[in-house]
């Protein structure tokens, strides 16, 4: 079932190939007409979103820009308003977080949350459970993957910032996602934690597709091939990662000089 | 060198031995009060049994599942009006009575459950109130089934099986509610372990993320809620088996409140921590307010109070806390095995 995509007046049309979306179509996710708002303040409203298998998919923009709302949209952890969001053919819109998770679509949290009852071994049990009995990588194999194995152990609430991160990704990852949502994963992390970061997302199978909030450049250039400008909830530029990065008016938006943009970006 | 191992284990099988102490002291007290020749004695223990069901009841639901609850009164309830009217019509074995106590309880926490697990916190305490008194309400309007505000009278004593005799003996009476009270909380007990127990843990420390790897906490909730709910049905007929004789006052605010004080008094994480504040709130209210007429109410704020500014975890606490007292001087023994106190009486002579 193709979605015919509404075009969003106060935003550029999507980039995105026949191909790509036809893909997104078949086994990714697409997301249509999404719209929301708090109370009267409109957030995001999004004609098209699409993510292919594979994607290494960044979503940037200032902040407030509505790139968490989005994410939280297509987790399901925030209730859809407007739209309709499809995964693999089917529309899962109604479809709550769980069933989403269960299904495939994993994701990380801007504060990095863990279970903070349990030790970090039980975390990544929890995050694999439903996959238990045929698992791709042990909670142990996950641990180490994202360099906590010397903290198995430990408490979940006694881990630092940045090791909670981790966590929360090796949460993530053991539940054996096709599509990750990551908000913000390097928000907070020194250097040596972010090249550590970096190891692991570029390490990830090559069908797992990646949908990524952030603010570090360095880090959208190291994993991005597709880069989503957000600006007041509308899509603002959209295109190959170098070109985005390279488009003057997208730098402008960051450095606060957005008067006159639609002219800049001409 | 070789000391280490050995002493070691020793502690382990010491740590291991204190855990079955609060356990043994139960079995042994449970051995004297059926010894006794006082039935009376008998019988009171005997009636705190369903109490301390109900307790394990709102211990599962607001420790495990982490709801604060005032509601586990109404499937109590329901498994008490149904065992009564059972036995009223001529049914009389209690096995029977207990799997309709908490089939009705399961199938009422169920039902309210299904609206009541959306909540949290202080909301859903309210609305477990509003349950609470509905409850009440109905059990004393509901003249035909519950015989209204008179209640239930001269419900005939019930039966272990067709064949034996009516269990109207105090010791008998207490032998059985033991037994009941013992098994249902060791089931709680072992339902709530192993991987049960680390969902509930995960979903309770972390909703968000729990959902977000796929668990659906509302849904585990309401299975808690209603398991908690069958607990509480045999719970009531429990009620039915050593009472004799029910009134909506049984089933109603009072109860549901001191219930959750017992709980809190307990360790609401703790089961056989929910039993023994349950046997304390009763003990002081029935046994040590006999000597302070008429201040009940006084003597068990007294003790709330206590209880949560001397024991924050509760009376289940209570042995971790006696084994992290700091130990008397000469009690600590250096690593080869030698007292610290030695070198000390060596350099005084």
């Amino acid at each position: 079932m193709r979605i015919i995509h509404r075009i969003d007046p106060n935003g550029v049309p999507s980039q995105r190939s026949h191909g790509d979306i036809d893909r997104a179509h078949g086994n990714g996710l697409v997301a249509a007409g999404l719209r929301h708002a708090y109370q009267r303040l409109t957030v995001l409203d999004l004609d098209a979103f699409t993510v292919a298998p594979g994607d290494r998919h960044a979503v940037i923009g200032p902040n407030g820009a509505g790139k968490s709302t989005l994410l939280n949209l297509l987790a399901g952890t925030t209730r859809t308003q407007a739209g309709r969001i499809t995964y693999n053919g089917q529309i899962i819109t109604r479809r709550s977080a769980a069933w989403r998770a269960r299904a495939g679509i994993g994701r990380t949290f801007q504060h990095p949350t863990v279970y903070p009852d349990l030790t970090c071994l039980d975390c990544v049990r929890m995050g694999g459970w439903h996959h238990r009995h045929h698992p791709e990588y042990t909670p142990k194999q996950v641990l180490d993957l994202v360099g906590l194995a010397d903290h198995a152990d430990r408490p979940a609430a006694s881990l630092s910032h940045g090791h909670r991160r981790m966590l929360d990704l090796a949460v993530a990852l053991a539940g054996q996602p096709r599509i990750l949502l990551l908000d913000e994963p390097a928000a907070g992390l020194t250097e040596t934690e972010t090249d550590r970061l970096l190891d692991v997302l570029t390490g990830l199978s090559s069908w797992i597709a990646l949908v990524l909030v952030e603010h570090d450049m360095s880090v959208v250039a190291a994993l991005a091939n597709w880069i989503t400008v957000l600006h007041h909830g509308h899509r603002y530029a959209d295109g190959p990662a170098n070109q985005v990065r390279a488009d003057p008016a997208v730098a402008a938006l960051y450095l606060g000089t957005t008067g006159g943009d639609d002219a800049e970006r001409q | 060198m070789s000391t280490a191992p050995t002493s070691r284990s020793h502690r382990t099988m010491l740590s291991r031995g204190r855990q079955w102490v609060p356990p043994a002291v139960t079995v042994a007290a449970l051995i004297v009060v059926v010894a006794s020749p006082d039935a009376y004695l008998q019988a009171s223990i005997s009636r705190m049994a369903p109490f301390t069901v109900l307790a394990v009841s709102v211990a599962v639901v607001t420790g495990h599942a982490g709801l604060p609850t005032l509601g586990q009164v109404a499937p109590y309830a329901v498994g008490a009006y149904t065992t009564a009217r059972l036995a009223l019509a001529g049914i009389t074995a209690a096995p029977v009575h207990l799997a309709a106590g908490a089939l009705a309880g399961a199938v009422v926490a169920g039902v309210l459950g299904a609206a009541l697990v959306r909540y949290r916190g202080t909301v859903f305490l309210m609305l477990s109130l509003a349950v609470a008194e509905l409850s009440a309400t109905s059990a004393a309007g509901w003249q035909a089934v519950t015989g209204g505000t008179d209640g239930l009278a001269g419900i005939p004593a019930p039966s272990l099986a067709p064949v034996t005799p009516a269990l109207v003996d105090d010791r008998a009476v207490l032998l059985y509610a033991a037994t009941v009270t013992t098994a249902t909380t060791v089931a709680a007990i072992l339902l709530l372990h192993g991987p049960r127990r680390l969902l509930l843990l995960g979903a309770r420390g972390n909703e968000d993320r729990a959902r977000a790897s796929g668990h659906p906490v509302n849904r585990y909730l309401w299975l808690v809620h209603t398991g908690a709910g069958a607990v509480a049905g045999i719970g009531g007929a429990l009620l039915i088996h050593t009472h004799r004789w029910i009134t909506p006052a049984d089933v109603g605010f009072t109860t549901a409140a001191i219930v959750l004080l017992a709980v809190v008094i307990g360790g609401a994480t703790s089961l056989p921590g929910a039993v023994a504040g349950a046997v304390a709130v009763l003990t002081v209210r029935d046994v040590v307010a006999l000597s302070a007429p008429g201040h009940a109410p006084l003597l068990l704020g007294v003790l709330f109070v206590a209880a949560v500014y001397v024991l924050p975890g509760g009376l289940a606490a209570l042995p971790a806390r006696i084994r992290h007292l700091p130990r008397p001087r000469w009690l600590t023994r250096a690593p080869d095995g030698s007292s610290v106190a030695e070198p000390v009486a060596r350099s005084m002579s």
